[in-house]
């Protein structure tokens, strides 16, 4: 068996005496969307933290592509292919959609320290920047200050952002959350394009996308995974209707 | 566009500089050449803090340390030239010298040396504890200077023989005002190509938005780091060039009232616009001198001057001139 693109073993972690992370271990494979469900503050933005390196876990590994990051910065962590969006979308409000993509591409394609040549002018940057922007269906909004965006285009620069690292896995959080029904299907067709290029471990509130995109699906409740496995078992399992889907 | 107005602006405003030191040299005033070659240094001081404050986002209330190290190394530096007593003796032997572009070396090395010490502890906090801790650090360097009596301590050293430059007459007001302004001019082409670099990119979102940097692959704490060496370099130039205009550096240069001034600069100037900080050095000078000749209360239009921007005009001198500030 080949290594899974990311994976996660016997997480833990409390903050003071709440567990948010109680002994969790999933993994991420190649080619697949694998989606996170549970319900509000069942711990997957903790959870998804911990693997993009923000929060220490207090046990446990995250392993991408086999490799042990637990001890690795953010940064480092991006570097080795871990591309992320964020449930409230983080960018620099002010500069352009391209200039955000810029810099992940810059990271990508070496040091930052390099204090002569200007960026504007580099072909390489800009060419990486755009072809990201197209393939999440932004082109010719290159030149927009991200603060002019729409909620849902923003969303989509941040996806364009984490493709431009280059990534081997990618984390989704919550990505159409308030996009409504044409941005979230619109999202739900690039995000099936993606998975061939790189897995998704997708956190995600809308169930008929959940079921629709997801190849596997963990239900988290309280810290925990209750279920894990495909998309059928998961919809049939009857502990997962009865804690999750809120059925009795 | 903005971008060609703040150019425009910019070019009109180093270019009144150089154009009142002119006047002042023709009409036989070498006091109001000395006076622009105070506003050229104070504005590369203010270039200096502002690569940090304005387009780092580090709010440095220390670079008094920068701006009174660069001036005691010129000092320090000459009194051994002065006194043909070698600065060191061991592990080898270091004569000073009295030529001001080997003095700026050290005091750019001194500097950057002091930075990545200072930077590295206080870049692992920020906002106000930043704030506090650079101040901090400076005022330590400051007692040190006051209670050292080998330099002067609290009575500050002389230079009694202002030192030289290839070719010029460092003596004569308008060749050391060509001196300033050149070393002003190298700091902003420096500084505006910096900005436009992979570098200044990553500088740039380490203020605008660190998260965004770190999910971008990129570390923001060396980022930080450099750029605050950097400026401090730039800072401490300024102070070397101060001490030669007044031959004579005291811990005065090192309090923290200068790194106040400095603040103010950039603020008046406009934050995070490169020519800024001159525009703030020329408007705290002309005040100091024409509004202080008439009234001693006049730190009291300054700081409604200051309030008026805090409050009315973010954008300070350079955004009243040129606009918002835009990114492209
Ligand atoms: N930094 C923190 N300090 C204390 N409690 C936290 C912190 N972050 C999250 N929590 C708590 O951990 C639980 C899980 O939160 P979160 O991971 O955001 O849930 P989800 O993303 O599933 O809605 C919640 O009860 C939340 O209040
Ligand atoms: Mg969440």
């Amino acid at each position: 068996m080949t290594e899974p693109a990311l994976a996660v073993e016997g997480l833990r972690k409390a903050f003071g005496g709440l567990t948010a992370t109680d002994d969790v271990s999933l993994d991420l494979r190649a080619g697949e969307i694998h989606a996170l469900i549970g319900p509000n503050g069942a711990g997957k933005s903790t959870l998804i933290g911990q693997i993009a390196g923000w929060i220490a876990p207090d046990a446990g590994r995250v392993r991408l592509a086999g490799r042990d990051v637990t001890g690795l910065g953010v940064a480092e962590r991006a570097r080795l292919g871990l591309g992320r969006s964020f449930q409230v979308s983080s960018l620099a409000a002010p500069l352009s959609a391209r200039r955000n993509v810029m810099l992940a591409a810059q990271a990508r394609e070496g040091s930052s320290f390099r204090f002569w040549r200007q960026v504007r002018r580099d072909r390489a940057l800009v060419a990486a920047a755009e072809a990201a922007l197209a393939r999440v269906g932004l082109a010719g909004r290159g030149n927009v200050p991200t603060a002019e965006l729409s909620h849902g285009e923003r969303r989509l620069v941040e996806v364009a952002c984490a493709l431009a690292l280059g990534p081997k896995a990618l984390l989704l959080d919550e990505p159409m959350a308030g996009l409504g029904a044409e941005g979230s299907g619109a999202l739900a067709d690039l995000l099936e394009t993606l998975k061939a290029e790189a897995p998704i471990l997708l956190v995600e509130h809308d169930m008929d996308a959940v079921f629709r995109l997801a190849d596997r699906v963990s239900v988290l409740v309280a810290g925990r995974v209750i279920a894990s496995g495909p998309v059928a078992e998961i919809r049939a399992d009857p502990e997962v209707r009865r804690a999750y889907l809120g059925e009795d | 566009m903005d971008k060609t107005r703040e150019m425009v602006a910019s070019v009109v405003l180093l270019a009144a500089l150089a154009g009142a030191a002119l006047w002042a040299d023709a009409a036989g005033e070498p006091f109001y050449v000395n006076l622009a070659s105070r506003v050229a240094i104070l504005g590369l001081a203010g270039v200096g803090l502002n690569l940090a404050l304005g387009f780092g986002g580090m709010v440095s209330f220390g670079h008094a340390a920068f701006f009174g190290l660069g001036g005691y190394a010129c000092g320090i530096i000459a009194w051994h030239a002065g006194n043909y007593e070698p600065i060191l003796t061991w592990p080898f032997e270091v004569e000073g010298t009295d030529r001001m572009p080997p003095i700026w070396g050290v005091a750019a090395l001194v500097c950057g040396l002091a930075a990545a010490a200072i930077g590295a502890l206080s870049l692992r906090t920020s906002g106000v504890y930043f704030i506090m801790i650079t101040l901090a650090f400076a005022q330590m360097i400051y007692w040190f200077a006051i209670s050292w009596p080998a330099y002067g301590g609290e009575d500050g050293l002389s230079i009694y023989v202002r030192n030289g430059f290839p070719g010029l007459d460092t003596y004569d007001a308008l060749s050391f005002f060509g001196i300033a302004f050149g070393a002003l001019l190298v700091a902003l082409a420096v500084s505006g190509r910096l900005l436009g670099s992979r570098f200044g990119a990553a500088l740039t979102m380490a203020r605008l938005n660190p998260v965004r940097l770190a999910t971008a692959g990129i570390d923001p704490f060396p980022v930080r780091l450099t750029g605050f060496v950097i400026s401090a370099v730039i800072t401490g130039w300024a102070g070397a060039l101060y001490a030669d205009l007044n031959g004579f550096v005291s811990p005065t240069m090192l309090s923290w009232h200068l790194s106040g001034e400095l603040i103010v600069f950039v603020i008046l100037g406009g934050v995070g616009r490169l020519v800024g900080p001159v525009a703030g050095a020329a408007a705290y000078v002309l005040l100091e001198t024409f509004v202080g000749g008439a009234t001693e209360r006049w730190p009291l239009i300054l700081g409604l001057a200051l309030l008026g921007v805090v409050l009315f005009a973010r954008g300070g001198i350079m955004g009243a001139l040129a606009g918002r500030a835009r990114h492209d």
